[in-house]
């Protein structure tokens, strides 16, 4: 198959560009959920990210906390962006942290004002906004522009056979087009985490994923109460076949087909050695995994699954396939791309590939996911640890 | 072409993954090789249901899992050729 070139994509000021136009409303802590929603409510063409935490965080899970809060509105799936936080100072930081990009942003805060003084004076920014975004128009953009995400879902055997492997023949096919890859998933790697490893493009980033990848199982040591059985891998994982983590690892590990990464990221750190595969250090929890990889500036999200996840996410879109015939009978609502002939053999790898890239490219050219038609916005902040 | 039945990753496996709803008792079943192309048959020796693995050899307690030519873990009860293999005979070597 002929690749194509490009997509139709929303340019952003800082040169890079969107497969989506999102208006975010960005709540900096839990309590001022109500606030962000109330305004999304008032005014069409906004979305309201709503998340559990932001409050008496410190450390590294305070700076986590910020880099998430700061990718989310720097990607740029996202047009514009409101922040509003219960107080001016930590809301300050993520507004001109977000504002380097060149795109709108506004703060509020609500301490001393309240929350219906503050919807009105937000609603009335945020009208502006919407109104501004909804103006621009999709224009060519070449698919290096394209940045993947990439994590699998209510995993079984048929994504190790088949689902997987197509997403890394896509790896392999769009990477020598200058895309930006990202994988994660570092508890889901146990198992293959020496052959893992070895895909390290140089030394520094093989010895930079075993520090990692040890810490996390360090850390999963340390927590466990049991053999961890109970949880991975999980219920649906063993009623779709899959025995074992290391069996789950080595199925995850065909994501990336034969590529190598350049480097690790931290959670929701922005890559910064070009194009290429990066390896982001993430939870296995796909809700977790996809915000932190959106909040590293991925703009598109391939998942395949199946027994059947059904994520979503609010501004990347995340376009699902399956290899199992019954997930794909039984949830064809959640499912944008079957590929379970591959197991029939009336389909191989290379045409499943095509198949993918065909599908990420309608949907980087804006037809709505499954995932986004049916309303999944999981937003879920990573937590390292208790707050103060 | 004949029917496929089972795949095999790689051919140092010795485990295939059932690809149709379900294999039953006493079935000749076709396998395919992935890795070099190849096809042989088994007979399965239980029901086992669809992305659920078959024994492809006799194990004993002790022995290896291979799967994608790698190591994924541990016999904890004796195996026969054409069993159901899964969480009730084998088990994770880490944690």
């Amino acid at each position: 198959m002929d690749i194509p070139k490009s997509f139709l994509g929303y340019k952003r000021e800082n040169g890079r560009a969107g497969t989506r136009n999102h208006v975010i409303i960005l709540p900096v802590d839990d309590i001022s959920n109500a606030c962000a929603e109330a305004v999304s409510n008032n005014i069409k063409g906004t979305i309201a990210l709503p998340h559990s935490y932001g409050r008496l965080q410190f450390g590294a899970d305070l700076e986590l906390h910020f880099r998430t809060m700061i990718g989310t509105g720097k990607n740029p799936n996202v047009a514009a962006v409101i922040v509003i936080g219960i107080e001016p100072k930590w809301t300050k930081r993520i507004v001109d942290a977000i504002a380097k990009t060149g795109k709108p942003v506004e703060g509020f805060s609500i301490e001393g004002v309240g929350d219906i003084d503050t919807i009105a004076k937000v609603s009335k920014k945020a009208q502006e906004f919407s109104m501004w975004a909804s103006e621009k128009q999709r224009e060519e953009c070449p698919i290096s522009d394209l940045w993947i995400s990439v994590k699998c879902g209510e995993s079984d055997t048929t994504s190790g056979l088949a689902s997987n492997p197509t997403v890394g023949n896509l790896m392999d096919k769009l990477e020598p087009l200058g895309v930006h890859l990202c994988f994660g998933e570092t508890s889901e790697l146990t198992g293959a985490e020496n052959v893992c490893a070895k895909r390290g493009k140089t030394k520094e980033a093989q010895d930079k994923f075993m520090k990692t990848w040890s810490s996390y199982n360090d850390f999963i040591l340390k927590e466990a109460t049991n053999d961890l059985s109970e949880s991975q891998p999980t219920a649906g994982n063993i009623a779709g076949g899959l025995t074992t983590i290391e069996e789950k690892a080595f199925g995850n590990f065909q994501k990336i087909g034969s590529r190598e990464f350049i480097d690790v990221l931290e959670p929701a750190e922005e890559p910064s050695k070009g194009k290429g595969l990066y390896f982001m250090d993430t939870s296995s929890a796909a809700a977790e995994c996809v915000t932190l990889q959106a909040a590293g500036g991925f703009n598109i999200h391939l998942f395949p699954t199946g027994q059947g996840n059904i994520i979503g996410n609010p501004i990347e879109p995340v376009i699902k396939l399956t290899a199992n015939p019954l997930t794909a009978k039984t949830m064809s609502e959640h499912i944008d791309l079957d590929v379970s002939k591959i197991l029939s053999r009336e389909m191989n790898l290379d045409q499943a590939g095509d198949e993918l890239i065909k599908a990420t490219l309608k949907v980087a050219n804006g037809r709505l996911t499954c995932a986004e038609s049916l309303g999944h916005k999981e937003f879920v902040m990573t937590k390292l640890y208790r707050s103060a | 072409m004949a029917k496929t039945d089972i795949i095999i990753h790689d051919k140092k496996d010795n485990v295939g993954v059932i690809v149709v709803e379900k294999v039953t008792k006493g079935q000749d079943c076709g396998c395919w090789i992935m890795e070099n192309d190849a096809s042989n048959n088994i007979k399965s020796e239980a029901e086992i249901p669809l992305g659920h693995k078959i024994a492809l050899q006799d194990f004993k307690e002790g022995d290896t899992i291979i799967k994608y030519g790698h190591d994924i873990g541990k016999v904890v009860k004796s195996i026969k050729k054409g069993d159901h293999v899964h969480v009730h005979n084998v088990k994770t070597k880490k944690w």
